[in-house]
Order: structure tokens, then sequence, then C-alpha cells
């Protein structure tokens, strides 16, 4: 482009150079907690340091120096995370890269790095997190970054003044946020092969289960899905939701046994038996279950069904995750393969001797496979067994010692030792896992599984009946299955904070604040390629697809830009105060029929007025000359408040 | 041979850009249609990185982080508005450059007014080449930008095609036009540094000639006329007679002793015109200086003996247009 006219490298003012410290930090301190505490304290280091030579007004440290601790953060990072390529080792460089950009940015191009570093960084949150609070958060670091930016064109600019602008703009921006948000097609992700770590947050279910694995969980409030009931709702005792199937006995652990996926539902439903129709919002757990309530009788996309009833994706659930569920619990089974069967009366030799011998003596008599069940249940009772949520510590003979020395367990200890029970006792018997229950907010209806719902229940195999529900747990804390934990357990054991009892107002307004989550959840951070095209066919666009949306998208976005170019760059005439008063004046006696007519001067309006209206003739008057002299004559300005009072009180 | 390319086809844009044939008459508005956008190199940056924001968010189905890269995509369309709107409808008149001498630096006066209620920032303005002019223009009010040109040659210098740009408020987006008003600089020959002597006596009959229009002693007043000196205006006549009364000047009479000629032909014909001129320019500066009278002859006319700044403006512009049209 001919001589280029490079604008001079001037280095940054002092204010500048204080506005990207302000948006390094910013971005930093979100993101520090999650840092290894080492490079968080090299970068807060980093930026006191930057702090201290701007106070002072010393020069920047040497090129070398910078360039040796930058190596060495990237050596500290390769050795915490063992990659550099990873979502946390990148993170943590991107940190350390903003954190050293400072105490070497010398000119606006500098800061233009720190300022694009900064809207990253406001990315890098959302791998941990993506709620509404850190949404707020990085509202206000993009206002940060984008008033900083606005402060290396306009150096001289008050930081109320960039504030101003910088928030203006992105005000002007968001119409543009929106329309791209619903119609940019949307593409699953991920591109490529992810790094081993991307979902090392995730909580959930595990497929194993041992002494204190589910009552660890149970201290968590994290929801674990959501569920919306079309029509009925099930009462609350009946929302068992499934989940993964432990029948193999493998010393103190339970494993899922072999289940093959079944092609046809092995189940038919009892002929008049209510069925619930519901949506489930599944958090991503990073494992392939989906949790329905017993027993599912439709299959959500993407997945299959195995043999022992549980629902699998095709995929680990990695993010939210929405399917519609029709389940019905009263089912009849057809049959179960002796392979299965088998399997589900297998024992760990040596283990359990008291509870296998228990089981062994109903035998004895050859009583019917139920009159065994109930005399396990009625045995447990006969235990008092207490419901705690922290057991004591067990060794080998897990069952033995809850169901005769201490007596006090979780709902995996009830199950478990159930099952044991039970297969000494000859009856094909099984461990499942899953929640149980949930809480219903009542701001919108939606029911919230949490983290702290898991449970553990049984299932036995009973000829002509098949697999029959029971829940042990119920027979010793029935408040557990009818209300909730903290109804179950005794005063004085730790419970999730949510689950606790009291302060009513405060469950009022948490029940709003899930309500608004559930919203943001569902709308906005579960807005994937199905749910676009779900809200698009709602909104009346028939068969959307990648070419209309990009239509839309394209109309959309150039009439929105219309819209704001015109009300930017449209040119109002602007009125002097004293024409503005007289205005005003004059519309009022619009309403009376009196509009002022474009060639008629202000005495002459007054007149007319005046004639008219004679009620208000001295005001009009009054406001014609101080208007007249105000706009033709010399009246000094002071007039101009006399103008003011006199048009604001009068009331024609 | 690249750089040559790009020049030439740049200076094909700007001539195509400016719409109209140059000199275009003032005041020249910067239309819409003329205000040109595209992306700094900040800008370009800026956009690369989104496009990297975008590609993560989609991998990890960041759908906050969606959010993000469409809200920083808004930022960048608002940002052309805005970087726009900061220039279009700026409208520029010019003001009269003051005259200089050959190889000082020219400055044109360009005003730039705004008719908007709000303040347009940072307006850049420079000539092909030559150095930046930052200004703000007050919300309707008008800001002055004296652009700096240096010069070569005497005569008229015609102010080239101005550039008008702004990145503001982001500096992502540059948005420019261009303007030629019509507006020239004088430029006097450069006043030579050694010269021979002024000729004192040349041309003078000898002896001391009575002159009417020395400044040396009261000789009385006569009726003002617009062209005469402020200084020599009768102020107190005119405050003892009141608003009504015509203005009067002061006659002096001077001495003619050094009443001078300065004679193109004087100078020896081996010298060039340049430095013929030069040498005229200098006496010219040097005459005036002294307090002393003057006239000028060159060969295509002469200038009748006179003294003060209009007179030697005048001298020193017949100078500098000598062997040009006018």
């Amino acid at each position: 482009m001919g001589k280029k006219v490079k604008p001079p490298l001037h280095p940054l003012t002092p204010a500048q150079t204080w506005w990207l410290l302000a948006t390094g930090i910013a971005a930093y301190v979100p993101l520090a907690p999650q840092m290894p505490p080492w490079l968080a304290t090299v970068a807060a280091g980093a930026f006191l340091w930057r702090a201290a030579l701007a106070c002072w007004r010393k020069p920047l440290p040497p090129r070398w120096l910078l360039i040796l601790v930058t190596l060495a953060c990237t050596a500290g990072v390769h050795f915490q995370f063992r990659t550099l390529f990873g979502q946390q080792a990148g993170v943590a460089l991107l940190l350390v890269f903003m954190a050293l950009k400072q105490l070497e940015s010398r000119s606006p191009r500098d800061g233009l790095a720190v300022v694009l570093l900064a809207y990253f960084l406001t990315l890098a949150q959302f791998f941990e997190d993506q709620s509404i609070p850190v949404a707020a958060t990085m509202l206000a670091t993009v206002l940060m970054a984008t008033a900083a930016l606005a402060n290396l064109t306009d150096a001289h600019g008050s930081p109320a003044k960039l504030f101003r602008l910088a928030g203006t703009m992105l005000l002007q921006a968001v119409p543009f946020m929106l329309i791209l948000f619903v119609l940019f097609p949307r593409v699953q992700g991920p591109l490529w092969g992810l790094p081993r770590d991307a979902y090392s947050g995730l909580t959930g279910l595990s497929d194993t289960m041992s002494p204190g694995a589910i009552n660890n969980l149970a201290q968590s409030d994290a929801i674990a899905f959501r569920v919306q009931f079309e029509g009925t709702t099930p009462p609350k005792k009946e929302m068992y939701w499934r989940g993964p199937v432990l029948s193999l006995l493998d010393g103190r652990t339970w494993r899922q046994g072999l289940a093959a996926p079944a092609r046809e539902l092995p189940y038919s439903a009892v002929a008049g038996s209510p069925a619930y129709a519901y949506t489930v919002t599944l958090e991503p757990h990073n494992k392939p279950w989906l949790f329905a309530l017993e027993l599912p009788e439709t299959l959500p996309p993407e997945s299959f069904r195995t043999s022992d009833y549980l629902l699998h994706a095709r995929k680990p659930v990695r993010e939210r995750q929405r399917y519609a569920m029709v389940s019905r619990p009263q089912v009849e089974h057809n049959e179960a393969s002796d392979f299965t069967l088998a399997a589900a009366q297998r024992l760990p030799a040596g283990l359990n001797p008291r509870t296998r011998e228990i089981g062994a003596g109903w035998t004895a008599d050859g009583s019917s496979a139920t009159d065994r069940v109930q005399r396990a249940i009625d045995f447990l009772r006969q235990q008092q067994l207490v419901y705690t949520l922290r057991p004591p510590l067990t060794g080998q003979h897990v069952a033995d010692e809850f169901l005769f020395d201490h007596k006090r367990g979780f709902c995996e200890h009830f199950a478990a030792s159930f099952v044991i029970l039970m297969r000494a006792a000859g009856v094909p018997a099984r461990v499942v896992t899953g929640y149980q229950g949930g809480e219903r907010n009542p701001v919108d209806d939606t029911w919230v599984i949490r983290q702290s719902d898991a449970h553990a229940w049984a299932e036995v195999w009973l000829d002509g009946r098949g697999w029959v529900r029971i829940d042990p747990t119920a027979t010793s804390a029935p408040a557990r299955i009818e209300e909730n934990l903290a109804a179950a357990v005794p005063a004085g054991d730790p419970l999730p904070f949510l689950a606790r009892k009291g302060f009513d107002w405060l469950r009022d307004a948490r029940f709003r604040w899930w309500a608004i989550n559930n919203a943001w959840n569902q709308w906005v951070l579960g807005f994937n390629p199905e749910r676009q095209l779900e809200l698009l066919a709602q909104l009346g666009m028939d068969a959307p697809d990648w070419r209309k949306m990009a239509a839309w998208l394209t109309g959309l976005t150039g009439f929105v830009l219309l819209v704001l170019a015109a009300a930017l760059l449209w040119r109002r005439p602007r009125l002097d105060p004293a024409q503005r008063q007289w205005q005003r004046a004059a519309q009022r006696l619009e309403k009376h029929g009196l509009p002022r007519q474009a060639w008629e001067g202000p005495q002459d309006y007054a007149t007319r007025v005046a004639a008219e209206l004679p009620a208000v003739a001295d005001d009009i008057h009054a406001i014609a000359a101080l208007y007249a002299g105000l706009r033709y004559g010399t009246s000094p300005d002071s007039t101009l408040t006399l103008l003011r009072q006199r048009v604001a009180t009068f009331k024609p | 041979m690249l750089q040559a390319l790009r020049r030439s086809l740049h200076e094909r844009f700007a001539a195509w850009a400016l719409r109209v044939r140059p000199p275009e008459p003032v005041p020249v508005l910067l239309t819409q249609r003329r205000v040109y956008v595209l992306p700094t190199r900040g800008g370009l940056l800026y956009a690369i990185s989104l496009l990297v924001l975008l590609i993560g968010a989609i991998n990890y189905n960041l759908s906050l982080g969606y959010g993000l890269v469409f809200l920083l995509g808004g930022l960048g369309i608002v940002a052309i508005l805005h970087t726009f709107r900061n220039l279009a409808g700026t409208s520029i008149t010019v003001g009269t450059p003051a005259p200089v001498f050959g190889g000082d630096t020219a400055r044109f006066p360009l005003l730039l007014h705004n008719a908007d209620a709000r303040e347009r920032r940072l307006l850049r303005l420079f000539l092909p080449g030559e150095t930046v002019v930052i200004v703000d223009v007050p919300p309707q009010g008008s800001a002055r930008a004296l652009l700096p040109m240096p010069t070569t040659r005497r005569g008229w210098l015609t102010l080239p095609r101005v550039t008008i740009e702004t990145v503001w408020p982001l500096g992502l987006v540059r948005t420019w036009s261009y303007a030629a008003p019509a507006l020239a600089c004088l430029v006097y020959p450069r006043p030579a540094d050694a010269v021979p002597p002024a000729p004192t006596f040349a041309g003078m009959q000898g002896g001391q000639l009575p002159s009417d229009s020395g400044d040396e002693d009261f000789a009385g007043l006569r009726r003002h006329h617009p062209s005469d000196p402020p200084h020599h205006v009768a102020w107190k006549t005119a405050a003892r007679l009141g608003p009504d009364a015509a203005l009067q000047t002061k006659q002096f009479s001077g001495t003619a002793a050094q009443a001078l000629w300065f004679d193109w032909a004087m100078l020896p014909a081996t010298l060039d015109v340049e430095t013929r001129l030069s040498i005229l320019t200098r006496w010219v500066l040097d005459a005036e200086d002294a307090g002393l009278s003057w006239g000028l002859r060159l060969p295509g006319g002469e200038i009748p003996q006179a003294h003060g700044p209009t007179h030697t403006h005048a001298c020193l512009k017949t100078l500098a247009l000598h062997g040009q049209e006018s």
C-alpha cells in the first residue's frame, strides 16, 4: 500500500501499563485456584514485580532473564502434567505467558497480545465450570480486557470513559451473540482426540462397589441428573433410577457381570399398569450409563439396552445429555439365561462364614424362594441395623461384621449383605446401584437427583416373576426411601449441606436458584445440535438444515447490523435547549387541537392559543416571550431556567 | 519491483477512491460512500484468535465458549460501525496557509467540522509519506490540523491528496478516506545566504529626494485606505471624533536616501535564474528589516518603491512566481 504509514512504535504509557496489569490479574484470579500452587505463586510474583516496576518507574527486566524464567516454567509445567499439550497444561502455559508478558510489554502491540491472552484465559475457565457465576466472571473479565484494548488506542481516556465505551460496545454486540448462539450450526465435538485429562473433573457412580464407595458419593451435593415428568409423577418411594448392575462379588468388591446387548425388550409390562413419561437431563459423568426409572420401555438415541436392563450409551457421557423416556414400574420378566442365574449365585469362598451359615440354614426345610426372601427381610429387621453415613471400617468379612458386630452401615452394606444372604440361601440375587428418590423443585416442577441420592438395592430371581426388586435399606431405614437422606441418618452425622433440614426461607431461595440453573443448563449449556434443531423446529423452521440456518443467520445478522448502523450513524439534529422547551410546550397544546404551524412564530402562536384557550393565555404569553428572548433576543442564559420552570408547570 | 507495483496499485486505488478529480471544491464532506474500512493488523490477529477460540469451544463442547466467541465476534462488528462512524460525516474546509521560504516546511491548515453531537476521537491526517497529525473534533465543533509538508521549489505548492484515517475505538479496524481540497501554499524563493551587498545607490540620481511615503517625520493626516498599515491609523483622532467619523491615516515624510531599486538586470547574467531570485529575495528581506523602501524590477515588470509587510509580500510573491504562470 504505497509508502506505509506505520503507527510510530511509541512505548506504553504508565496508565496503559496499569490497564494491562489489571487485565492480566482479572484473567488470573478465577484460574489461580485450579493451578498448581507453585505456578500460581510464580504468576502472582510476576504481577507484583510488574506493579513494583511501574510504581518506581524502573526499567523492565532484561529479555534473557525472562526467557530463562519462561523456559523454567515450561519445564515445570511439563514435569507437573507430563505433557505440554493437554488441556490443563495448556491453560497453565497460557497463564505463564500472560504473567511474563506483563514484564515484557513495551509497545501497544505487546498490549494487544495481553488482551488476546486474557480472552483465551477466559475461555479456559469453562473447562472446569460453566455455571452462571462463571459466566458473570467471564463478562467482567471481557469488559476489563476490552476497556484495556480501547485504552491501547486512546491512551488518555479516563477509566470511566473507557469502561462506558467498552460496556456500550459489548451491549451492542449482544444481539449478534444471541443470533449466532442460536443459529450458528452446532457441531458435536470433539473434532479430534482429546487429551486424556479432559474429563478428570466428572463424578458419578462407578462400575464397582466396595465399602465406602457410595457413601463417599453421598456426601456430594453435585447434581447427577434432572427429570421432568409429563403427566403423572410416580410416588417418591417408587423412584428407583437404575444404574450399573453388580453381580460379581470379588472379595469385598462388587463388579458388573457380563451383560450382552439385548435386541428386544427383555420384559413386558403388566397390562394396565401405569406408565410414566419424562425427560432426563443427565450431567456428564464420563461413564456410558444412562439413568432411567425402573424399568425403561423406550431407548434414547445412540444407545442400547443390556441383558441386565441397563441403558448404555455408545460413548461415555461427556456432555450434558437430554433424552425422553417412558418407564413402567410393573413388569413381567420372561427368562434369564442359566449363565446369568449361575453367576447370581456365586460367592467367594471363605468370606462371610456367619452370613452364609444363616442363609444356608433356610434351604434345609425346602421352603420356596419367596419364603426365603421374606425370611431374609425379617432377619435384617430383627438385627436392628442402623443406617449411617459413617459406617465403621470393616475388614475382610464385610457382611458378617455389619450384620453381627457393629450393625451400622450404609445402603451398600444393606444391599450387599442381603444379596450374600440370598445367594447362600440358593436364591439368585444381585446388587443394583443407581439413585433413589430426588427432590422436587416446586418453582419449575423439576426433579433434581443429586449424587447424595446414590443408592444400592438388590434384585432376586423368583421363578415365574423374574427379577424382583428388594430394597433392604427400606427394612431398616424406611425414612431413607420415603423422605430422604436427612431424615434417615441419625443426628450428628455429617450431611451434605443442601440435604440439611431447617432454613425454609433458604430452601425456597435455593429452589428458585436451582430453577434458574436448570433453565441455564437446558438452554445455554445443553444447547447441542439436537437441542438446536428442536428449538428451530419449535420456532417454525421446518426441516432445519445447515443451509437454512446459514441463510437465516446471514439474514438476521444483516438485519441487526442495519438497525444498529442506522441507530449509530443517524444524525439527530440537536436542538438548542430553549427550542426544546418551546417544542415541549407546543406538544402539550397539540392535545388540545392547537398544533403549532411550521410558519408560526412564537408571538403569533401564543396569540392564537390565548384566543382559543383563555385559561392559559398568561402562561403561553410568558413562555413565548421567554423563548423569543432567548432565541432571537439578548436575554441572558439565566432566563433559560425561568423558561424551564415555566414549561414544567405548564399544564394546559 | 514489488514495492513499485504496490505503490502504483495504491495510487490507482486512491485516485479511484477519491471519486472526484482533484482538486475538489470545499467543503469536502466525507460521505459514507467515500469512507473505506479494513481490519488493521491487530484486527486480523483478533480474528485469528477468535477462530482458534471457536475451534476450542467446538472441540470441548463448551457452550459458554461459543457464547464468548460470539460476543467477541459481535464486538468486532460493532467496532467496525464505531470506527466508521468516527470518520464518516466529517466535513473539511481549508484555511490559508502562511507562505514559506523554499526549503522550509509548509503547513496546510485543514479545518475539520463535526456536525454530530458526539466527539470524533483521534482522527489521523497525513500527506503521502509525511508526519501524521492527530486531532479530536469536539461535538458540533471544529478542530484545526496543520499538515506539514517540506518544500523544495518556489511557486505555488498545491496540497496533495490528504489521507484521513482513524482506528478509534479499539484499534481493530481502520477506516480511512481521501480528500484533495483546492489549497495551495505560496513558496517564496529561498533567500540566498551569501549575497553581494544591496545596491544602495543603484538606479539613483544621487542627493536626497523627498518621498511621500517615508515614516520618519509626521507630515499630516489623510483619509484612511483599507490598505494602510494599522499602526499608521490615527487612533487618538478617531477616539476624539467618535465612531461616526471616518478614520484618518497619519502621513510621514521619510528621507529617500535609502530608496532603492532591486533590479534583475543588475545581477550578473552568469548566475542562473534561481540564484538571482534568491539574491533578490535576500535583498528584499534585508531592506524590509532595515526599514528601507525599495522597488523591484524584473524582466516582466516592476513594483514601485514602497515598504511594509504588504509590499514585502507582493515582491516575494512576484519573485516566487517569476517565470511561472500565475
